[in-house]
């Protein structure tokens, strides 16, 4: 059966108060973020804060933004998964943010089985442990994924929008739940990488865990813009994400290379659950939940559908997240910014929104899911 | 048509449905469900909750197995031997796989990092019969029941509806142990309750047996009558139904003041929660059943209801002693009685429904979604920040907030039943909103936004305004059960708002029927009042540990299977089961000519 397919173009709209409105936060947000800025900046020429503190050290930012990349690459390699779901099926999958998480609770078991054997310490034999425990955080975040597509999303593909939506959700909250019992509330944590990766290095001085989970990163990017750009697959994923009914024509088994484009997408989440066990060590059954929310939020401002922009994303992100609080925010004598964190990433995802929904670099989505 | 014989069967569709059976067995015991709930016992000495679950499954799978599609307008196929064959296959397979998982767990060691791996769990999957014992008696076990799951397919309804009836009740007697004591205890039935229930819990053998003798009769002889009372019903004329309506509600109404009398303080409580939530339900359902915005982060305004109560009606509310600036300009303001403080925490919720709304209502509806939710984690983080402690409290929260003063006498939390009252008051108010809204004007507009938004707004439909219409109208039914949450416990923390709150409303708006008034509020009764809510036990508290596991694990079906709930919405229903609406209608005679037509009909 032929859908029928309506035209979204939106008549013109005249609310002028919500407008008016709209416009207003626009510039009260855009006041808040000059002030904090220029206080901070007379803070730096002054010499001391406001509240009679010293101000940032140019080391104290460098570390920030080195922080702030780390975090971000990981980031972006969630958000790539969000964008590229969203590309062909054109909802959130809230449940990738389990997905990494998967990823992380399984870099947690290998990297202390490898630990018990005397292989997460040295030179060589950590770099074959690491991709070990990479290779299998890959793997089973790509079948969590795999599952999850056949079990909750197929079946309901062709129903009303917000079905799939609230099932992504539900998928989610339930997984989070399975693992908190599966494993137990016990905080978990990876064990010490050797003592080389914890010192600095370059006239960056930036600690050797940062720089690997920058070059895992770049590897990971790399390695997905070859497949996607280069190979027969990749052309028919972006071909499924243009239109579903017109790349099946074309002799493209339509059901596989959504099977593919999840699976993709777990393999890079499961890529940053190691990169988050690397980074922060500790994992648990709530790890996915933020970096899911946050990760979304990269791949809205790089633009959904726009893989090179989900990864840039995911930088300014982090960039934002972990420079922000004490660049803007503190400046203005806000005790304690570092509570704040969170609610900065999510006031990112609402100023992006409000200010450009179509991200930075422009959203690449299917003609029907066009806003 | 010849009768079939037994082999006939689909054995690959039978060991699929097994396997799948024997999954959850392990993934029940690996949660640590099933060890978990083997303590409470349903059936003294027979039954516990862990072994209900755990045997149920085999059960389940041999009706599955037994099940054969029939496609409509084609002779269903003969029922028989082959329905239990095909159970019992099943049966067998997930009882394999159990045995598997059995030596698996005798061999290798994992309790350092699963918590439920060990010899608890050994011992209760194979029936204290050790690893060899055990695979012989799983696969048995799992054989055995398969095969009877296979013959309950094979009954003629009416056997199987009075079987069911039978163990329904039996069961409902068993779990619900605490609530019949509870009442029996009331009303001065104390020695019925000692009888029915042994010491270590659970019914005993006899009273299980006879229980089940008396559902048995109840079943056979009301056979047919609700169907004859709700034919009855369906014919009267409107004059008559209406007057059937009202008596329906006269009875509501006076049980709702007389039951609570009669209730114990546990039973109140409960009913009190549930009130709660019902009043969350129904806003959260006007949001997302009626006008289709998916708002997740609608737990922001239980907690701006109950933190503007708790800031005007708390003698020492940290605001008024810390010398801050909301010190310096509203120090003048009087400690306000709950009653008076109520239209002042509605306008401020409704306002900050409004300030929320706004940006939010034009966006796509994932994106919207995705941005309530983090509304929800900035106000709840805004509460818990220390920049905002000196006025809101932080993680200390407001306490000793006092109860509302009725002049009689001072409704709060230790005297559940007004408190119940009290709720059933407001969800009265709210049904009335709800239902005068949907049937008027807006309340169309809503539905026909929800369909098809462009549509709407070229019919001349506002569909900023509409859609802000409804966001607002939900967050000032939230306000209400804040503002009644913040009088019943007496004080607030940020940590009674968390997004687990919003996404619990979402399941009860869901498993009850999105955009049904009926259905919102079974869905309130049946998973606050058993499971228990976010942080509030429900009847069965042994769940606790569990319920969040066995509310993910039953959205997740009732997404696949059921998504419009349990009393769903007619218009919704055949919106998501669009094919096999397409299929009756063809079978009619009548073609629709598209999708949408049959949608919409």
């Amino acid at each position: 059966m032929i859908a029928v397919k309506r035209s979204k173009q939106s008549v013109l709209r005249t609310n002028n108060s919500v407008d008016l409105f709209l416009t207003v936060i626009r510039v009260v947000s855009l006041i808040v973020i000059a002030l904090g800025l220029l206080l901070f900046f007379i803070e730096q020429i002054r010499g001391t804060a406001l509240n009679g503190d010293a101000p940032l050290t140019g080391g104290a930012i460098r570390g920030l933004f080195v922080t702030g990349v780390s975090q971000g690459a990981m980031y972006g390699l969630i958000a790539l998964g969000y964008s590229m779901v969203y590309g062909v099926l054109g909802f959130i999958n809230f449940a990738h943010g389990e997905v990494f998480m998967a990823g992380a609770m399984s870099a947690w078991i290998t990297s202390n089985i490898l630990f018990d054997n005397g292989m997460w310490e040295g030179g060589f034999s950590f770099i074959i442990a690491l991709l070990i425990v990479l290779l299998v955080a890959i793997v089973v975040s790509t079948l969590a994924t795999i599952l999850i597509e056949r079990i909750a999303y197929r079946p309901r593909r062709e129903s009303p929008r917000l079905i799939p939506l609230i099932t992504s959700i539900v998928v989610s909250f339930f997984m989070q739940n399975a693992v908190l019992g599966l494993f137990g509330p016990a905080s978990k944590t990876l064990p010490a990488p050797p003592s080389w990766m914890s010192d600095s290095y370059t006239f960056l001085e930036i600690e050797g865990t940062k720089i690997l989970v920058m070059v895992i990163a770049a590897i990971s990017m790399a390695g997905l813009w070859v497949f996607v750009e280069r190979t027969k697959t990749g052309k028919a994923m972006r071909a499924v994400a243009e239109d579903k009914e017109i790349a099946a024509l074309m002799g493209i088994d339509v059901n596989r290379t959504i099977v593919t484009t999840f699976a993709v997408g777990g393999a890079m989440a499961g890529v940053a659950g190691v990169l988050w066990g690397l980074l922060f060590r500790g994992v648990s059954s709530q790890t996915g939940f933020l970096p899911g929310i946050k990760a979304f939020t990269a791949a809205v401002i790089g633009g959904v559908g726009n893989l090179g922009g989900s990864m840039a994303g995911g930088l300014i992100l982090g960039v934002a997240e972990s420079v922000g609080p004490l660049l803007i925010l503190k400046p203005m004598t806000i005790p304690a910014v570092s509570q704040l964190k969170d609610a900065v990433a999510f006031a990112v995802l609402v100023l992006v929104l409000l200010f450009k929904p179509t991200g930075l670099f422009g959203e690449r989505l299917a003609s029907e899911d066009r806003a | 048509m010849s009768t079939r014989s037994a082999t006939d069967i689909d054995p690959k569709h039978s060991v699929s449905v097994g396997l799948i059976a024997g999954i959850s067995i392990i993934f029940m015991g690996l949660v640590g469900l099933a060890v978990g709930l083997n303590e409470r016992i349903l059936i003294d000495p027979i039954l516990s909750l862990g072994y209900l679950f755990l045997l149920a499954v085999p059960l389940g799978a041999g009706y599955i197995a037994a099940n054969e599609t029939v496609l409509e307008g084609m002779q269903a196929p003969e029922k028989g031997t082959r329905d239990i064959v095909a159970g019992a296959l099943a049966g067998l397979a997930g009882g394999a796989m159990v045995g598997l998982f059995l030596i698996l767990l005798d061999t290798v060691d994992l309790s350092e990092k699963m918590p439920a791996w060990g010899d608890r769990l050994l011992d209760m999957l194979s029936f204290n019969q050790g690893v060899g014992g055990g695979v012989v008696v799983a696969a048995l076990v799992g054989t055995v029941l398969g095969a009877l799951g296979g013959a309950i397919h094979v009954l003629k309804d009416e056997p199987r509806r009075v079987i069911k009836i039978v163990i329904i009740s039996v069961l409902s007697f068993a779990i619900l142990e605490a609530i019949v004591d509870d009442v029996l205890g009331e009303i001065g039935l104390k020695p019925v309750a000692k009888f029915l229930y042994s010491k270590s819990g659970g019914l005993s053998v006899l009273p299980a047996i006879l229980v089940g003798i008396v559902a048995l009769g109840f079943a056979i002889g009301f056979k047919g009558k609700g169907d004859e009372l709700k034919t009855r019903y369906d014919t009267m004329e409107e004059a008559e139904r209406k007057q059937v309506n009202k008596y329906a509600l006269i009875a509501v109404v006076v049980a709702a003041v007389v039951l609570p009398m009669l209730l114990g303080k546990i039973v109140n409580e409960l009913l009190a929660n549930v009130g709660l939530f019902v009043l969350l339900a129904l806003g959260l359902n006007i949001v997302v059943g009626r006008a289709g915005i998916l708002d997740i982060g609608y737990v922001a305004f239980f907690a701006v209801g109950a933190y503007g109560m708790a800031v005007l009606t708390t003698p020492e509310a940290p605001w008024r002693i810390n010398d801050t600036l909301v010190h310096d300009i509203f120090g003048w303001l009087p400690v306000l009685p709950w009653l008076v403080a109520l239209p002042i925490v509605v306008v401020m919720t409704g306002f900050v429904g409004l300030l929320i709304g706004t940006p939010v209502i034009r966006m796509r509806g994932d994106y919207l979604a995705i941005v309530t939710l983090g509304f929800g984690e900035i106000i709840r983080l805004l509460f818990l920040s220390d920049w905002l402690s000196p006025t809101l409290g932080g993680s200390q929260g407001i306490r000793n907030i006092p109860g509302v003063n009725v002049g009689v006498t001072e409704i709060n939390g230790t005297k559940p039943q007004y408190v119940f009252y009290l709720v059933a008051v407001f969800v009265a108010i709210a049904i009335y909103i709800s239902h005068q809204m949907e049937t008027s004007r807006i309340g169309r507009a809503w539905m026909a936004i929800r369909e098809d938004e462009p549509v709407a707004e070229a019919m001349g439909i506002n569909t900023v305004t509409t859609k802000l219409i409804a966001f607002v109208t939900g967050a000032v039914l939230a306000s209400f059960s804040g503002a009644i949450f913040a009088a019943k416990v007496g004080s607030t923390f940020p940590n009674s708002f968390l997004l687990l709150v919003s996404i619990i409303i979402l399941v009860v708006v869901i498993v009850g029927g999105m955009g049904n008034i009926p259905g919102v509020i079974l869905g309130a009764v049946v998973l606050i009042g058993i499971l228990g809510g976010p942080k509030q036990p429900g009847l069965l508290a042994e769940f606790s540990q569990f319920k969040l596991l066995i509310y993910g694990a039953l959205l997740v079906f009732m997404m696949l299977k059921k998504p419009e709930g349990l009393l769903p919405n007619a218009a919704r229903t055949r919106e998501l089961h669009i094919d096999e609406a397409l299929q009756d209608a063809w079978l009619k005679g009548d073609k629709p000519s598209s999708e949408d037509e049959v949608a919409t009909a």
